[in-house]
C-alpha cells in the first residue's frame, strides 16, 4: 500500500465517522456520542494531511493551529448557554472565511502556471471564493444582530432589490471574467470584497427573530464552499464532507423554516416591499386595556390550580429564570398540580434552544411539549403561564391577515381558561408587532423580570 | 477507458447529496440547534483543505499569511464547534428514575 493509499484510507475512515456523527446527532440518547464520532473522525483526517508527502511549513501551521485552537475551545466553553445561536453563527462564518481564504491562495499558486486554469478547478475556485465569502460576511451580520450590535429589525432602505441584483450581475461578470481565462489575482480579489458586500447586504433586512433560518443556510453554504474546495485541492474527503453538511444543512433549513409556518423565501425576502407597515401603526389600531396583578394572586391560582401548562420563551432565557422555574413547578408538583411545558419550535432563538436551556436547569424532557402534542390540551388547562414569551404566544397569527407574523404556527395560550403573562413591560417583542393576548379578559400580567417574578412566584406558594 | 478524475468526484458529490438528505431525515425538533451545531462541526473539514495550501513550498509571503489565516479560521471553526456542540449535548438528561434528582 503506498503511503497514498493510507492517506485516503484515514479520510475514508473520517467520513464514515461524519455520517455515523448526523445519524446519532439525530436521536437524543446518542447525540453527544455522535459529536464525539464526528471529532474523532476530524482528527484522524487532520492527522492523515499532515502524512502527505512534499508538505512543507509545518511548523508554522502547527503554531497557527496551538494557538487559535485554544481560544475556540474558550469561545466555546465560556459562552453562556442562551448565547448559543450567535457563536454557532460566528464558528460557521469563519469556516466560511477559511474557504474564501483557500480560493484566494490557491488561484495564486495555479494560476501562474502556462495556459489557462483548467475549467473544474476554475469554476471551483471562483464558487469556493464567492459562497465563502458571503457566508463569512453574512454569519458576522447575524452575529452583530444576536449580539445586539445591530438592531435585531429589519433594515431595509429603498431601491434595495435592485442595488442587489445590480450586484449579484456584476458578481456573475467577475465570475465570467476569471473563467474565460482573464487570471488576474486583483479580480479574484474583487469577487471576494463583492461577495462579503453581498452577504452584508442579504441579511441585513432579515428580522431578528428569522436569524436562526438564516444560519442555518449559511451554515449550508459553508458546506458548499467546503465542497468547492474540495475539488480545486482534488480531495474527497472535503468533497463529501462538505456536500453532506450541505445536503443536511438544506434540509434543516426547510425544517426549521416550515417548523415556524414559513417558506424559505418568505423568510429572505419578507422585508422587502414592506417599508410601509410600521409597529406602531398597528399598535395604535388596539383597543381594550391590560390588567396587571401581584405576585401572591398568581400563587394562589398556580397552586389551585389542577393542570398548568408552563410556555417558556427567550426573556426566561435571558433572565437566567430556567432554574427557578424548576423550583416553582417542583413545589406545584408537590401539591399535586399536574405541571408541564408547552416548547414552541423555534421558542427561545433557534428551534430546540429551550430544550436545551430547561435540559441545564434539571427539567426531565419527558416534561417538555411540543406545539403539535400539547396545543389540544390548552382548553382543559386552568393556567397558561407564560415567561417571557411573545410572538409565538400572539392570536395574531390566525386572525390578523396583514400581520407579519399571520401563518405562523403558534401555542394557543388564549384557549386556557386563565393565561398570566411574566413579562418586563409592554415592549413588542423580537417581530416587533404588538400582542392581543395581552388585552385578552382572561389574561393578567405580572409585570416583572423573568427571574424575580417566578422566584416571587415560588415563595408564595411556599407560603401558602 | 477509466472516468477523468473530475467525472469521479462528481458522482462522489452526487451520492454525498443524497446521503446527506437521507441521513437526517427523522431529526425531532428538539435536536435541531445541536444538529445545526454539529453540522457547523464538520464542514470544519475545510482546515485540511487550508492545510494542504499552506504548505505547499516557496509560496509568495502574502500567500503564505493568508493560508495561515485560513488554519487559523479552520481551526476555529473545528474547535468551536464541536465543543459548542458537546456543551449543549451534555444537558439532556433524562429524569433520574431514584429518589430525587441531582439538583446543581
Amino acid at each position: 500500500m503506498t503511503r497514498g493509499d493510507a492517506i485516503s484510507l484515514a479520510y475514508l475512515a473520517a467520513i464514515v465517522a461524519f455520517i455515523l456523527a448526523l445519524r446519532f446527532l439525530s436521536s437524543p440518547a446518542r447525540a453527544r456520542l455522535g459529536n464525539w464520532l464526528g471529532a474523532l473522525g476530524m482528527a484522524i483526517a487532520i492527522a492523515a494531511t499532515f502524512a502527505h508527502p512534499g508538505l512543507s511549513n509545518e511548523v508554522w501551521i502547527l503554531l497557527v493551529m496551538a494557538v487559535s485552537a485554544p481560544i475556540g475551545a474558550y469561545g466555546a466553553r465560556a459562552v453562556k448557554m442562551t448565547d448559543i445561536p450567535q457563536m454557532v453563527a460566528l464558528f460557521n462564518g469563519v469556516g466560511g472565511g477559511a474557504a474564501a481564504l483557500i480560493a484566494l491562495a490557491e488561484f495564486h499558486e495555479r494560476a501562474p502556471e502556462s495556459g489557462r486554469l483548467a475549467a473544474n478547478v476554475g469554476i471551483s475556485i471562483v464558487l469556493s471564493a464567492l459562497i465563502g465569502a458571503v457566508s463569512f460576511a453574512g454569519s458576522m451580520v447575524a452575529f452583530a444582530k444576536l449580539q445586539d450590535l445591530l438592531s435585531g429589525r429589519p433594515i431595509v432602505y429603498p431601491q434595495q432589490k435592485v442595488g442587489n441584483a445590480a450586484l449579484v450581475a456584476a458578481l456573475v461578470a467577475a465570475a465570467i471574467v476569471v473563467l474565460v481565462g482573464v487570471e488576474e489575482q486583483a479580480i479574484v480579489g474583487a469577487l471576494i470584497l463583492g461577495a462579503l458586500l453581498f452577504g452584508v447586504l442579504f441579511v441585513l433586512p432579515i428580522g431578528g427573530a428569522d436569524m436562526p433560518v438564516v444560519i442555518s443556510l449559511l451554515n449550508a453554504c459553508t458546506g458548499l464552499a467546503a465542497a468547492a474546495t474540495g475539488f480545486v485541492l482534488h480531495q474527497n474527503v472535503l468533497i463529501v464532507s462538505g456536500m453532506l453538511v450541505g445536503a443536511s444543512g438544506t434540509l434543516l433549513t426547510l425544517l426549521m423554516a416550515r417548523s415556524m409556518g414559513r417558506s424559505v423565501g418568505n423568510v429572505l425576502f419578507g422585508a422587502f416591499g414592506q417599508l410601509q407597515v410600521t409597529p406602531d401603526a398597528l399598535a395604535a389600531s388596539a383597543d381594550g386595556h391590560v390588567r396587571s396583578t401581584s405576585a401572591e394572586d398568581v400563587a394562589v391560582m398556580l397552586a389551585y390550580a389542577q393542570r398548568v401548562i408552563v410556555v417558556p420563551g427567550y426573556g426566561l432565557a435571558v433572565a437566567q429564570a430556567q432554574h427557578d422555574v424548576r423550583k416553582l413547578a417542583d413545589e406545584l408538583q408537590a401539591r399535586g398540580v399536574d405541571v408541564r411545558y408547552a416548547i414552541h419550535p423555534v421558542a427561545g432563538r433557534m428551534p430546540g434552544h429551550m430544550n436545551v436551556l430547561l435540559a441545564e436547569a434539571n427539567v426531565p424532557y419527558d416534561e417538555l411539549f411540543e406545539m403539535e402534542q400539547i396545543n389540544g390540551d390548552f382548553p382543559q388547562t386552568d393556567v397558561a403561564l407564560v415567561i417571557g414569551a411573545n410572538d409565538v404566544t400572539n392570536p395574531a397569527a390566525r386572525t390578523q391577515l396583514g400581520s407579519p407574523i399571520y401563518g405562523m404556527p403558534i401555542l394557543d395560550v388564549d384557549r386556557a381558561k386563565n393565561v398570566v403573562v411574566i413579562k418586563r413591560s409592554m415592549n413588542p417583542g423580537f417581530a416587533g408587532i404588538d400582542n392581543p393576548l395581552y388585552r385578552d379578559p382572561k389574561t393578567v400580567m405580572l409585570f416583572a423580570d423573568a427571574r424575580e417574578g417566578v422566584a416571587k412566584l415560588v415563595e408564595g406558594v411556599k407560603a401558602l | 477507458m477509466r472516468p477523468s478524475q473530475v467525472i469521479l468526484e462528481l458522482t462522489v458529490l452526487a451520492l454525498a447529496i443524497f446521503l446527506g438528505f437521507e441521513v437526517i431525515s427523522k431529526v425531532p425538533t428538539l435536536l435541531h440547534t445541536p444538529l445545526m451545531s454539529g453540522t457547523n462541526a464538520i464542514h470544519g473539514i475545510v482546515l485540511v483543505g487550508a492545510i494542504l495550501v499552506a504548505g505547499i513550498p516557496d509560496q509568495a509571503t502574502w500567500v503564505r499569511i493568508v493560508s495561515l489565516a485560513a488554519v487559523a479560521l479552520g481551526t476555529l471553526n473545528v474547535v468551536g464547534g464541536f465543543v459548542v456542540t458537546d456543551r449543549m449535548l451534555e444537558m439532556f438528561k433524562r429524569r433520574e428514575s431514584g429518589p430525587g434528582r441531582n439538583d446543581t
